[in-house]
């Protein structure tokens, strides 16, 4: 070991002892009854309970529905963010930016209290209304970044070559930002489907998702099955982070 | 002088960005197949002149004829100009096939048709086995080819190719330049071409339009541009050259470096000041002291391949680039003449700076956004008279202070026994200074013009 690689070792530590530690202690907590025994009941039970696994099936449509949203009103948004012609001031982009750095518990209680004063019935609009409202900065910043840093030669070239600015966007500029897209779609779908306090405020717990029920596992020092949900969601993301990796990376 | 019918007029072309003008009243005409290119440095308007032609930048005034029809408000899609970009500009998402056949699925050709001519097409640039390669994948020249064969195969009317090799090393350099000429012949089309390397626009071209700071400098062919620079930028920016101040004493009688010579220029007047360019390979060594019009001393002698090139101080005390298969060696005295066909003499373009100035009181004047002491009797305060300022009165400072403005220099043209500067002021305009010191290009100055070097002159006779 030369003295440079020396020089990681604190972040090596670091990362044992709060990443792979955990992570192992999950998998661990998931495998053993609460007397310390292995058993795969944990994750049959999961299987088994229709309630999980509905909260499951709702989690994931709701996380979908979201990234879709999402993607829907960020992607318009970051082109007109991005277009030189539309948008001449960086303060707007930072505009968009802005609400990130405020927590996002804070948010989430005003809006659900702006709701509240409305009138408006606690449900799952306002459950995606709010998700969307959080989430939105991290798809936004991706595509608008992708979009920004792309050549501009490549629409110009396009035009050059007989495309309508229509047919530019569908076969250039849209194909060329899909990496954006991706992590955009990372950085909201995934979050989504583990968040437990924006169901819990937006919707006074009507409406439970699948972080609701870890947490209120290990609330309530069920640990060990606590872990297997945990486990379910870890493989979850594995398995979308990998079908990511095979998309051809152009950033 | 202008042909029937030109394929491409250009008239009156102008384009600012912000207040710097780019193009400058830009008029042009290119024939139907010619092979025409724009050359200048890095800024003098050429890539913004054939973004124009593409339609990718809109002109502030004037227009574009292709083939009769003013194209000014076509937008780029609808043009028939192909253009090949500097940096290529080939679709990273696309595999070769794709990004060449890009324009004929456009316009929803058979697919047997894109197939066909794709594969012709990519023949001509010799790429045909790449055709399923990412174009990542390929080496700089290979792309080209590829961003080439892409435009070709619209088969455009004109094709716009913008410095489409200065990306590749010179040895490729060369190779494609022998190709694209081969190409241009085959095919026809006309092809208008923007570099900032004067060999290769040499190299290249029927017509060579230089521009410098967005006009055009000179129109000819490689030979009339090399043989007769009308100004000292053209020379000095076209190949190897002694520009050198002159006086034209009468028709076919010039003097420069302290010696007269006959040379063929006439019509400049009697005792007027010019520029005179000799090129270093027109000024000859002999033996024979009748034909001998000077002396001089070797001062180095590099060997540059094909030939030496020496600098030799003369007996009058100026420096001279000679060119010559034979080396002579340093230190010894030669015998040099020029023949009077060799000797270029080139109209002044200015003789000293002046400027649009206003009185702004008794003893004070403002020019160049700055205030200066001067002489200002004959004036009152109000008066906008033209403040003049010999080259060589200009001081050039290494520091700000005592410096009345700043600049960087821009251009710097050796005359033999004295650098003539060009420097821009951070306002943008230009002053010219003669100097004995050395600066390089880019260098940071302070201004400095004294009170007695600046003369007032009447606006009326503001440009004698």
């Amino acid at each position: 070991m030369n003295k440079r690689t020396g020089w990681a070792l604190p972040y090596f530590i670091f990362l044992v002892l709060f990443v792979v530690l955990p992570l192992l202690l999950i998998v661990v907590y998931a495998l053993q009854d609460g007397s310390g025994h292995f058993t795969l009941a944990n994750l049959g039970k999961f299987f088994t309970d229709r309630d999980s696994l509905s909260t499951f099936a709702l989690s994931i449509e709701v996380a979908i529905e979201n990234t879709v949203l999402c993607i829907l009103i960020g992607y318009p948004a970051a082109y007109i963010l991005a277009d030189k012609n539309l948008n001449r001031s960086a303060v707007t982009v930072v505009l968009f930016i802005l609400p990130m750095w405020i927590n996002a518990l804070m948010r989430t209680l005003a809006t659900a209290e702006l709701f509240t004063m409305a009138g408006i019935q606690l449900g799952k609009g306002t459950l995606l209304f709010g998700m969307c409202y959080d989430y939105l900065p991290f798809m936004i910043y991706p595509i608008y970044n992708q979009l920004n840093k792309m050549d501009k030669s490549y629409a110009e070239a396009a035009q050059d070559l007989g495309a309508t600015p229509r047919e530019v966007f569908r076969k250039v500029t849209l194909p060329l930002s899909m990496p954006g897209v991706w992590s955009g779609v990372m950085m909201v779908f995934m979050p989504t489907v583990s968040t437990f306090a924006i169901s819990e405020f937006l919707t006074n717990n009507k409406i439970k998702l699948f972080g609701t029920i870890i947490q209120e596992n290990i609330n309530n020092s069920m640990w060990n099955y606590g872990a297997a949900l945990s486990l379910v969601m870890l493989i979850i993301i594995a398995i979308t982070t990998m079908l990511q990796k095979e998309e051809p990376d152009e950033s | 002088m202008m042909p029937k019918n030109p394929i491409i007029q250009i008239e009156h072309l102008s384009k600012s960005f912000g207040d710097k003008q780019v193009l400058d009243d830009i008029n042009l005409y290119v024939r139907k197949g010619e092979f025409i290119t724009l050359l200048g440095p890095s800024g003098c308007g050429k890539t913004t002149l054939l973004r124009m032609l593409g339609g990718f930048t809109a002109p502030d005034s004037g227009r574009i004829l292709l083939e009769g029809k003013d194209i000014s408000d076509v937008p780029p899609y609808r043009r028939p100009l192909n253009t090949v970009f500097q940096r290529y500009a080939l679709f990273p998402h696309l595999d070769v096939y794709d990004n060449v056949a890009f324009g004929l699925k456009l316009q929803k050709v058979p697919e047997e048709e894109i197939e066909k001519r794709v594969k012709k097409v990519l023949k001509l640039v010799s790429m045909s086995d790449y055709e399923d390669r990412d174009v990542n994948s390929l080496s700089g020249g290979q792309q080209q080819r590829v961003a080439i064969a892409r435009a070709l195969i619209n088969q455009p009317r004109v094709l716009l190719l913008d410095e489409p090799l200065a990306a590749l090393d010179l040895k490729m350099r060369k190779d494609m330049q022998i190709e694209l000429k081969e190409m241009h012949k085959k095919l026809g089309i006309t092809f208008i071409y923007v570099t900032h390397d004067q060999e290769e626009a040499l190299t290249l071209s029927d017509t060579i339009v230089v521009m410098n700071e967005g006009k055009i400098q000179q129109i000819g062919t490689p030979i009339d541009i090399y043989n007769e620079p009308v100004n000292a930028f053209v020379a000095d920016f076209i190949g190897d050259s002694n520009i050198l101040n002159g006086k034209m004493f009468r028709d076919r009688r010039v003097a420069f470096i302290k010696h007269e010579f006959d040379c063929v220029d006439e019509g400049f007047g009697e005792n007027v000041s010019v520029d005179v360019v000799v090129r270093p390979e027109d000024i000859y060594f002999t033996d024979d002291p009748a034909k001998c019009q000077f002396t001089a001393k070797v001062n180095s002698c590099t060997f540059k391949g094909v030939h030496y090139e020496m600098w030799v101080d003369t007996d009058t005390g100026y420096e001279l680039m000679i060119q010559d298969y034979d080396p002579y060696p340093v230190g010894s005295e030669v015998m040099l003449y020029i023949d009077p066909d060799d000797i270029q003499v080139m109209k002044k373009e200015r003789r000293f700076n002046s400027f649009p100035a206003r009185v702004t009181g008794e003893g004070r004047v403002t020019f160049l956004d700055t205030e200066f002491e001067c002489d200002t009797e004959g004036f009152s305060v109000g008066d906008e008279p033209v403040a003049t300022v010999r080259f060589e009165k200009v001081d050039l400072l290494d520091h700000e202070e005592e410096a009345d403005l700043t600049g960087n220099v821009v251009a710097i043209l050796y005359k033999g026994d004295h650098y003539h500067l060009t420097v821009k002021t951070e306002t943008g305009e230009n002053i010219w200074v003669d100097t004995n010191d050395i600066w390089d290009k880019g260098d940071f100055v302070g201004i400095r013009i004294l009170p007695k070097d600046i003369k007032l002159i009447k606006a009326e006779s503001g440009n004698e």
